[in-house]
């Protein structure tokens, strides 16, 4: 009897795949975990710690078993740098994360030099790419200029306008998209009739919108939210004037539609293109709600640099960081943001902004 | 800079002045007669708001015309507001009367504080659409140049109703009593007057006024929130000290230089400097006349 028992305990260690037996594959998750910002990092950990358990279930990567190793940065700098240094002690191959932009640029100087894959799904200070000293960071989500550069390319391109206004709330969100549209717009040669910033908030805006009359302005692009855009909109469509409004993804939200009524039909706005009709999203959205998690804003960013990020692995058949970074140039990978890759300075390439308009109450997409 | 232009930012100016003056007289008829400043009365304002669109949407749904809409929406708003006011004033401020002229002050922070979470709590702290009343309602041809339908209305029911309190405070038993409380209310009890009666009259008539401009802005803007009594609070109680806290006239006067001083500095230069020239007016004043435009310089026993 007793030699049946180890004859079966030998039977069944037979029967564990070889990988499990190696060493995992370490992968690090940093973000904010915690604190006022904890919505913004607690989904991606999540969604990436999803995809890790599935792909375990399917046999691992290069035939070994992956582990997540997540650390809380609380989206501030100075913990982001020691957050840094403890992945690094811990051997991890790539890092996914870090969340806010402060945070992730912070990181970055321990990262730097030592040839450690970073993805952020979340952080979209236009210079961490751009600055070219940070060779192997890649980010999911597109940068803030991107999408002002959407914007110049649809009023110039698409419509045909030159006489533009640009007006914002003096946010940190809409000063500084309308900031990078000033720029985009210079560009080209053009430069807005009005940069001016209102106060969110305010009983009245009719000064500005007399200002708008008499500039006559083609189109008039509002870096801010809903409310204040909303606001500014039906003023001047209660005043007779007709001429476009385009914003940002911070307008593109139910509840503009439901509080500017009739007075925001036509407005255009620009918001990451829709993903949630694609078969792996849908995938990952349910299995996210049966574990009773959600996928907040970036949630889904954030699988898609883990998927990518296996995926190159797949393909180069190794974990050195240079073969890794050919192979997310190189090659697209089908994830929850659709089929993506990388460019040269690591941005994503095939997730970009669309252009939608309110038309019947709803936002179409239109370009 | 044509004509034209001039006029339609002054326009713009005395909507918006008329407005802060509605709402600037309730700061300073309180501090008058109690010399309290009531921090709740941007909340009060902003519960109105919630109150006028409940009372808008039930008046639709009965298919009343539009003006007879207007009309109730104002007055239940009003009815609600002053009510809401007195209740403040007999649970945060009747019970310190005596007290040190601090604990007022934190009673009336505690109530804002109060009122905007109940906000939160009881409806949503989402904006919330609010129906456009005013749009479309009259149509002044020789006026439509320089002002809309929705902005004469405003005036215009602000003006009457700033012109209506001001006869009250002349000429009834109930306003000579409010002005003898605010010049001496020992002596004002002495002779007879019924003290608390008319402190709680003083805060549902400022009550009644900030709920009015409440209904006015919200059909304007077209939407509401739990917020949007603190700036219009801060910019109302800007303009009682401009035109001298405690003088009635003064914080009318105060409201519509306010409002004017916005509407060209947001017209001539630039909307982003809009508050710059609002409070550096303020400062002005201030430097020169310490007391406000119309207040009355007050010499203090020591």
């Amino acid at each position: 009897m007793r030699n049946l028992i180890i004859l079966f305990a030998f039977a069944l260690f037979a029967f564990i795949p070889q990988a499990w037996a190696a060493e995992p594959i370490l992968i690090g998750v940093a973000g904010s975990f915690s604190g006022d910002l904890a919505p913004y990092g607690i989904p991606p950990k999540n969604t990436v710690m999803l995809a890790a358990e599935e792909l375990n279930k399917k046999g691992g990567l290069l035939g070994r078993r992956v582990k997540i190793i997540a650390q809380d940065d609380v989206c501030q700098p100075n913990a982001a740098t020691i957050v840094a240094s403890k992945l690094m002690d811990q051997k991890v191959i790539a890092v996914i994360g870090h969340i806010c932009s402060g945070a992730t640029n912070a990181a970055l100087s321990v990262y730097r030099g030592k040839k450690l894959l970073v993805i952020s799904p979340s952080a979209t200070l236009p210079s961490l790419t751009l600055n070219g000293q940070n060779p192997y960071f890649f980010r999911t989500i597109p940068h803030d200029a991107v999408q002002a550069i959407r914007q110049a390319d649809f009023i110039v391109d698409k419509l045909k306008y030159k006489q533009i206004a640009i007006v914002h709330d003096k946010g940190d969100y809409g000063k500084g998209l309308a900031h990078q549209l000033k720029e985009a717009l210079k560009k080209r040669g053009i430069t807005p009739l009005l940069f001016e910033g209102v106060t969110p908030g305010a009983v009245d805006y009719s000064a500005l919108i007399h200002k708008l009359k008499r500039l006559r302005p083609q189109i008039v692009a509002f870096g801010g939210y809903h409310p204040e855009a909303s606001k500014i909109v039906t003023q001047a469509r209660k005043k007779g004037l007709k001429m476009d409004f385009i914003s940002g993804d911070g307008v593109k939200d139910p509840s503009f539609l439901k509080i500017g009524r009739q007075f925001v039909e036509g407005y255009y706005a620009t918001s990451p293109a829709d993903i949630s009709t694609q078969p792996l999203t849908l995938e990952v959205l349910k299995k996210l709600k049966a574990r009773g998690q959600t996928p907040g804003n970036f949630g889904l960013q954030a699988h898609a640099a883990f998927t990518a990020l296996v995926k190159a692995i797949q393909a180069a058949h190794s974990t050195d960081p240079d073969q890794i970074k050919a192979a997310l140039q190189k090659n697209e990978a089908q994830t929850t943001l659709g089929k993506i890759r990388f460019d040269a300075k690591g941005d994503v390439i095939g997730s970009g902004f669309s252009v939608y308009q309110v038309k019947k109450g709803a936002f179409i997409a239109v370009d | 800079m044509d004509g034209q232009y001039f006029f339609e930012l002054a326009f713009s100016g005395l909507t918006r002045g008329s407005i802060y003056a509605l709402i600037a007289l309730g700061y300073t008829m309180v501090y008058g007669i109690l010399g309290l400043i009531n921090f709740a009365h941007g909340e009060v304002y902003m519960i109105s708001a919630f109150v006028g669109l409940t009372a808008a949407a039930i008046c639709s749904l009965l298919g009343f015309s539009l003006w007879a809409v207007l009309l109730l929406t104002l007055l239940f708003a009003a009815a609600y507001g002053a009510a809401y006011g007195y209740t403040i004033e007999k649970v945060a401020y009747r019970p310190l009367r005596g007290a040190n002229r601090l604990a007022p002050l934190i009673s009336a922070i505690g109530m804002s504080i109060f009122l905007r979470e109940y906000v939160i709590l009881a409806q949503t702290a989402d904006f919330v659409a609010f129906p456009s009343l005013l749009y479309n309602l009259v149509e002044v041809d020789f006026l439509s140049d320089y002002i809309g339908s929705g902005e004469l209305i405003l005036t215009l029911v602000s003006l009457t109703v700033l012109g209506g309190l001001f006869l009250f405070l002349r000429y009834t038993q109930t306003g000579r009593a409010m002005r003898a409380i605010e010049q001496d209310r020992e002596m004002a009890m002495l002779l007879g007057v019924k003290v608390d009666q008319v402190i709680s009259l003083t805060f549902v008539i400022g009550s009644a006024l900030a709920a009015v401009g409440a209904v006015l802005i919200s059909s304007h803007m077209g939407q509401i929130n739990y917020n949007i009594g603190f700036l219009v609070g801060i910019k109302a109680f800007t303009a009682a000290v401009l035109g001298g806290i405690g003088s009635v006239a003064g914080a009318a006067l105060g409201g519509l230089v306010l409002g004017l001083v916005e509407a060209f500095a947001a017209g001539y230069v630039s909307s982003d400097y809009e508050d710059v020239f609002a409070f550096g007016c303020l400062v002005l004043i201030l430097i020169f006349r310490p007391a406000g435009i119309l207040g009355q310089q007050q010499s203090e026993k020591v």
